[in-house]
């Protein structure tokens, strides 16, 4: 009964779906449904998987496992020429060889619609995307906005229940990516027609959708109305993602009490674990500038750059040993000491994406004095331990440097990165002998793109040995 | 100052020596009587004689027939390919592509050679002998690679995203194919079959090896004729030659500087 309620109003359910391209996976276990009427939009960096869930749900890929459900239908197995949904695609891909007119009614002229009837949807479609009178060009003879408005109307005019859009505005200029926002969204609106929407700019994202869903590897991080998706992100990636904000680490002393930045603070979170590490956001509109000497300032820094950006100034304030991004519309000078301010309520608390504050990892002894683990051999003398043994190594993240890879001990690819105010959190990934995921932490003042392969040298001089029983 | 003259004396004789012996073939098509170094005066008779010739006429059917067939089948097949070529992941692509290559780059002689012994072969199998048949299937062979050639760059051009939409659209494939691809590709598989043709028209080294002696074309009994002595009607034939080429050349002009006035408009 209750599992009838929820399915009423859903149009369309993914149930986990899995695929992966040339052993690399690119869906893992996707679940999502999507209510009728919903405009819904996957947001995400480029290879996360929200361009090939949109073609998985038009039918141009199969999954490797999993269903997709249409109405309460299995179309897993269906064809796109069978499917209730249609595309506007990243380029418009409209045919050259056809114009304007003919471009829309290509979908009806397949399904044999009477001709008046297909004249009459034509040109009701033209007046929604505002281009009466262009019947006669052909696509190369429109601007890109106007070849864009006919991609729409095209997927529009079969009326189908789910339109998918594959960053239809990416190729539009600011301007004009803004006046069709709005157009979208009001289409939307005036239309019997789901959106699902798929872009990797998050501002297109908040402005448009009624649902975001956030993705990152294959993996949905968030899915919520742009409100929640902003104001309570669920882990660190999706703060990073959605907007700017200060990110740091932080251990949750007690519910509603956090230690950060050296300091402890009341906040609204509860339900973490006594002393469980947590990632803290605060937005940089959040962070109030209060004269230096004042009681209400919670710390006191240094500003060490503003720019200008329109209706707002942006400044780094240094403070704490760490690099604060803040927002205001005051104009304040560079080298100004200030101090900052924020309320319990400005503190958003999530757990850490990875459950790691060091490198923790299990190495054997080859020789009388070297150590073995992942393809890395070191010495340590006095080592006293028999060969064969195994032990247990601690690696602090800040003893590893980055290099160029031919002076590394070992490349790996990078996984995620987010700036702490002090310093880069990167974890970066490899397989262990068992061939579980595991990650390398590593603090870092490098600024580095997600999947690189990157060199990795360790100071072993800090790394900790300890006999492992 | 120098060099400009140079450079236009060098330009004169090039198209000198490409056009003054098509020039003089056509010249002696109207000459009165049977000399290749007098010209006398003026007459059509070569013409007419030309059209009574028999065996003349018979292998330049022949040789339109052979020609059509061929380039017909082989941009078919060709097209088919390059359709699949597209598809396949580069390191394979490019391995198909230099096969294709290589009958281009190998001498005629070489293939004619080749063909016929193949051809022998299969004919002590399966039974019969060299003729018209064994000569489509050579041209055939000689003229895919061309078409193969012509017609990828144009695949290529698609937007691969352009199936997608006709199917999306709700298009079969088929049928997505015909209404979708096959007209952006036209131009292209029009000028491999115009290649093909000429190809195969103009084609003496495998013919000559690989027709027998029950079907002859035209540029084999040409061959034969220039052995013993070509008369004026040869001249005359050439002539009729030289200005079909001339209005095809025209017909392909037209096309490519309105596909290219479309492009411009871009």
């Amino acid at each position: 009964m209750e599992l009838g309620l929820k399915n009423m109003n859903n149009i369309l359910e993914l149930k986990d779906i899995s695929i992966s391209f040339e052993g690399e996976q690119i869906l893992d276990k996707l679940n999502l449904y999507i209510r009728d009427r919903e405009f819904v939009t996957f947001l995400g960096p480029s290879g996360c998987g929200k361009t090939t869930t949109l073609r998985i749900i038009a039918g141009f890929l199969k999954p490797d496992s999993g269903e997709v459900f249409f109405d309460n239908k299995n179309i897993t197995n269906d064809p796109p020429h069978k499917r209730n949904v249609n595309t506007v695609f990243q380029r418009y891909a409209l045919f050259p060889h056809l114009n304007v007119f003919e471009n829309i009614a290509f979908g009806l002229k397949i399904k044999k619609m009477p001709k008046n009837e297909i004249k009459e949807r034509v040109s009701r479609l033209l007046k929604v995307v505002n281009l009466e009178g262009f019947e006669r060009r052909r696509p190369f003879q429109l601007s890109g906005g106007q070849q864009q408005r006919i991609a729409i109307a095209r997927a529009l005019v079969n009326r189908p229940k789910i339109l998918l859009l594959d960053e239809p505005l990416c190729a539009l200029d600011l301007k004009l990516r803004k006046q069709m926002q709005l157009e979208l969204k009001e289409m939307q609106q005036s239309l019997d027609t789901a959106f699902i929407y798929v872009t990797h700019d998050q501002e297109e994202a908040l402005t448009m959708s009624d649902t975001v869903v956030v993705m990152n590897e294959g993996e949905i991080q968030q899915i919520g109305t742009p409100e929640e998706i902003y104001n309570e992100p669920k882990n660190a990636f999706v703060a990073d993602f959605i907007g700017q904000s200060n990110i740091l680490n932080g251990v949750m002393l007690k519910d509603y009490r956090v230690y950060f930045a050296k300091k402890e603070f009341d906040c609204v979170d509860k339900g973490f674990k006594p002393r469980q590490p947590v990632d803290v956001v605060i937005r940089p509109e959040d962070l109030q500038i209060v004269p230096k000497d004042s009681n209400s300032a919670k710390f006191v820094g240094k500003i060490d750059s503003v720019v200008f950006k329109g209706v707002h100034y942006e400044m780094e304030v240094y403070a704490q040993n760490m690099y604060w991004l803040v927002q205001t519309t005051k104009h304040l000078k560079k080298g100004e000491e200030i101090g900052l301010n924020f309320s319990p309520d400005d503190i958003h608390i999530m757990s850490k994406l990875f459950d790691q504050m060091t490198n923790i990892m299990m190495a054997t002894v080859i020789d009388e004095d070297t150590i073995k683990f992942l393809d890395v051999e070191f010495k340590r003398v006095f080592l006293n331990l028999e060969v064969g043994c195994q032990v247990k190594l601690t690696i602090p993240p800040e003893s590893i440097h980055l290099v160029s890879s031919d002076f590394a001990d070992i490349v790996l690819p990078l996984d995620s990165i987010i700036y702490k105010g002090a310093y880069n959190e990167m974890y970066f990934y490899y397989e262990d002998e068992e061939e579980n995921d595991k990650y390398i932490l590593v603090h870092s003042e490098n600024e580095e793109e997600v999947g690189t392969e990157l060199g990795l040298k360790f100071d072993f001089s800090q790394v900790e040995v300890e006999k492992f029983e | 100052m120098k060099n400009k003259c140079l450079f236009r004396i060098c330009v004169t004789m090039v198209v000198i020596f490409l056009y003054l012996p098509i020039f003089v073939v056509i010249i002696f098509a109207f000459n009165k009587i049977k000399s290749r170094t007098l010209f006398t005066g003026f007459t059509l008779n070569w013409f007419i004689e030309l059209f009574r010739d028999r065996v003349i006429i018979s292998s330049l059917f022949n040789s339109f027939i052979l020609a059509t067939l061929a380039s017909i089948i082989a941009t078919v097949i060709g097209t088919l390919a390059a359709l699949q070529i597209v598809k396949m992941k580069s390191k394979s692509q490019s391995v198909v592509m230099n096969l294709n290559y290589i009958p281009i780059v190998n001498s005629d002689v070489v293939m004619g050679i080749s063909l016929m012994l193949l051809m022998i072969f299969i004919l002590n199998v399966v039974g019969g002998s060299l003729g018209f048949l064994t000569v489509l299937i050579a041209h055939i062979t000689i003229c895919m690679p061309y078409v193969v050639l012509t017609v990828l760059p144009k695949i290529r051009q698609v937007d691969p995203n352009m199936l997608d939409a006709a199917l999306d659209l709700g298009c079969t494939p088929s049928k997505a194919f015909i209404k979708i691809i096959f007209p952006q590709i036209t131009s292209g598989i029009i000028s491999a079959l115009v290649m093909a043709f000429s190809i195969s028209f103009d084609d003496f080294a495998v013919s000559y090896f690989t027709a027998g002696s029950s079907f002859q074309t035209l540029p084999v009994l040409i061959y034969s004729m220039a052995r013993k002595r070509i008369t004026p009607k040869i001249n005359a034939l050439f002539a009729i030659l030289l200005v079909l080429i001339l209005i095809m050349l025209i017909f392909m002009n037209v096309l490519d500087v309105r596909s290219k006035k479309l492009k411009n408009k871009k």
